[in-house]
């Protein structure tokens, strides 16, 4: 482990008209470690646009790229994108309709613009916008399944629409080979209940840089799951936007770096309504050299947020020597009339203590570290809300395991 | 009948301050069926001796020996210790995110037996052990000690002597923190263990309260990181009386 950041800092705001002093939160510089940062820009006035030529050229010193490998993607940041159609497989619901629209459809940018290159890049490419729309109020669960995408370079825009009222889990499951760049735009209508996992079991050596944006109308729910275990860069990164009073979001992510791997997200939650919630919780281990991992999690608690509730927090498991995890947290807040904000975040080594108790019970060395492991991860899978799909994901999590051994 | 002998055992730890000595010289023999009461003041070393038996890393053996029936226990791992049959209650235990008290307790008792237990026989004997430790049977999928109080931690630390049946048990201060009905039903435990197993047991503690419920056949008194004196149960009235003071008196204080 060569960078580690722990800090816990819950934070409760009291209803007051004071003007914050230098000495309270987002004033002061955090003890994070970037002594002397003081943000100048509140997250949300940061620039977008749906035109890559706004952008300009990729250095590595940009906020959202600086702890990117970007020269291992300049194809996808600068080149030419293929964004024609490509080959997908389903399990079909009346309820959930999957097709290809055209650009001109009228969801398309209803939930959120990119923030950096590559996901202009991917916007000004793309020929069509696969939407999966979801009607309908009982339960059910779809899996879209892409195995085929190649290593062409190439762009993808998805729409993910609940109508109001309707409620499903939709489980995007990524396999095989991959350099792309995409968007995924989530609308939760009002009411609507809607449950997105995306699932990354690329390719060794793929490439994914996915920004999924949502926005969640009132009295709506989102529940957001990002499980990234397979691929050699894989950054996706949610923003979420509370738009509707009462709207609710749960957003977690469960990551397992190998050797090489560098799997990264930045997470950004948007109070932007009242009484709405949220809870972010990101768990991920590593192991092997050069195993990389990054999280920054930015919540804003806008002026227009009062009776907030919010959490964030960030955990890692560091299983070998030659690791990197870098977890950030950043929580701006606007107004003083919300009901809590905290955030937490703590990257630690296998906890030799918790390993002498197992061994103590007669329980060896590569069990008692299986089960401690399981047991760090399980929480996130738990939180899915899909059986077949816990229980599978519980079983790569062993595979992936049974890779500690013998180093 | 089995046997653990400690025999002329120093035991170091490394400190911010350096190495400092902690045990000069225990010699201690257990035999089966035995309940041998280690009392002393704080800092004497006692808490050393339990986590020395069981094998935990931050303490380094300078020289001596313990043989659980004549094979050395020092060059056994931790989870080897526990499989030839030594079992360390502990003060403080650890929790454990994310696994459950019946998986723990299952994963447990494979290792220790070398095979999975019979179900049906191993889910009453789990149940029932609960119930006489007055555990809520929701505790069976609790996460390990996560969320437990004191009493709660220290009697899921007896289910686990109960159930998997050591030969030799260390109680590390196990009745600290207790009221008197978490001890009551703490001590019975420990006592019906030793009815069904005949196990050997080696009591830490630093009040005598414990020792009217679980009744020891040999008290020493632990000054300095060795034994001062030894004796029957006697003994441990007389230190209710008179407290640690005249040991101390004859020693710095280390």
């Amino acid at each position: 482990m060569s960078a580690a950041s722990t800090s816990t800092a819950p934070t409760s705001a009291p209803s007051s008209e004071a003007l914050p002093t230098a000495e309270q939160h987002g004033i002061k510089e955090h003890s994070d470690g970037r002594f002397g940062f003081v943000p100048v820009q509140t997250r949300s006035a940061r620039f977008k646009s749906f035109d890559v030529a706004d952008f300009p050229a990729v250095t590595g010193r940009e906020a959202v790229w600086k702890l990117s490998p970007v020269a291992k993607f300049t194809d996808l940041t600068a080149g030419v994108l293929d964004g024609s159609v490509y080959d997908f497989d389903q399990t079909p619901h009346p309820d959930v309709d999957v097709s290809w629209v055209d650009r001109s459809d009228t969801r398309i940018g209803t939930a959120g613009a990119p923030e950096e290159r590559a996901a202009a890049n991917a916007w000004s490419a793309f020929e069509k916008a696969l939407a999966i729309t979801v009607t309908g109020e009982e339960a059910k669960e779809i899996t879209l399944t892409r195995a085929n995408l190649g290593s062409v370079p190439r762009a993808a825009h998805t729409v993910i629409e609940a109508k109001p009222f309707s409620q499903a889990v939709v489980i995007l499951q990524n396999t095989g080979d991959a350099r792309i760049s995409e968007n995924i735009e989530i609308i939760v209508g009002e009411s609507a209940n809607l449950t997105v996992v995306t699932v990354q079991e690329w390719n060794a050596d793929a490439v994914q840089l996915a920004n999924h944006f949502a926005t969640i109308g009132r009295d709506a729910r989102l529940k957001h799951v990002v499980v990234s275990l397979g691929g050699g860069i894989v950054r996706v990164n949610p923003s979420v936007q509370l738009a509707g009073q009462g709207s609710d979001t749960e957003l977690y992510g469960l990551y397992f770096a190998d050797a090489g791997q560098h799997l990264e997200q930045q997470v950004y939650v948007n109070h932007d309504a009242p009484n709405s919630r949220s809870r972010v919780n990101y768990k991920g281990a590593l192991q092997g050299a050069g195993a990389r991992t990054v999280w920054i999690g930015d919540v804003l608690i806008g002026r227009t947020a009062p009776g907030t509730d919010s959490y964030e927090q960030n955990r890692n498991l560091v299983l070998t020597e030659g690791t990197r995890a870098d977890s950030i947290p950043n929580l701006e807040i606007e107004t003083g009339d919300i009901l809590g904000a905290g955030h937490a975040s703590a990257t630690g080594r296998f906890d030799d203590e918790q390993l002498f108790y197992l061994q103590s019970r007669g329980i060896g060395e590569v069990e008692a570290r299986r089960l401690v492991v399981r047991g760090f991860l399980s929480e996130i899978v738990q939180h899915i809300g899909s059986s077949p799909l816990e229980e599978r994901l519980q079983g790569v999590i062993e595979d992936e395991l049974r890779g500690t051994e013998g180093n | 009948m089995s046997v653990l002998e400690i025999k002329d055992l120093h035991v170091s730890v490394e400190t911010d301050q350096g190495t400092k000595q902690i045990l000069r010289g225990v010699d201690l023999t257990i035999n089966e069926g035995e309940i041998h009461a280690i009392m002393g003041p704080n800092g004497s070393g006692k808490s050393t001796l339990a986590y020395t038996i069981a094998g935990h890393p931050k303490y380094h053996v300078d020289s001596g020996s313990i043989l659980l029936d004549g094979a050395e226990v020092l060059t056994m791992t931790v989870d080897e210790r526990a499989r030839a049959g030594l079992f360390l209650a502990m003060q403080y235990p650890v929790e454990i995110p994310g696994v459950t008290v019946t998986n723990f307790l299952r994963t447990a008792k494979t290792a220790i037996d070398g095979e999975a237990p019979a179900i049906r026989h191993w889910i009453k004997d789990v149940r029932e052990s609960m119930v006489r430790l007055r555990m809520d049977k929701s505790f069976a999928e609790r996460n390990v000690n996560e969320g437990f109080s004191g009493g709660e931690k220290k009697r899921n630390e007896i289910l686990q002597l109960e159930l998997l049946k050591p030969r030799f048990a260390v109680l590390d201060e196990t009745d600290s923190g207790l009221d008197v009905d978490a001890l009551k039903i703490v001590s019975e435990g420990v006592n019906r263990a030793k009815e069904n197993t005949g196990l050997g047991l080696l009591l830490i503690t630093h009040y005598t309260r414990i020792l009217r419920y679980i009744k020891p056949d040999f008290v020493h008194v632990f000054v300095d990181g060795r034994i001062a004196e030894q004796g029957g149960p006697e003994l441990a009235d007389r230190l209710e009386d008179e407290g640690y003071d005249r040991f101390l008196a004859e020693t710095p204080v280390g």
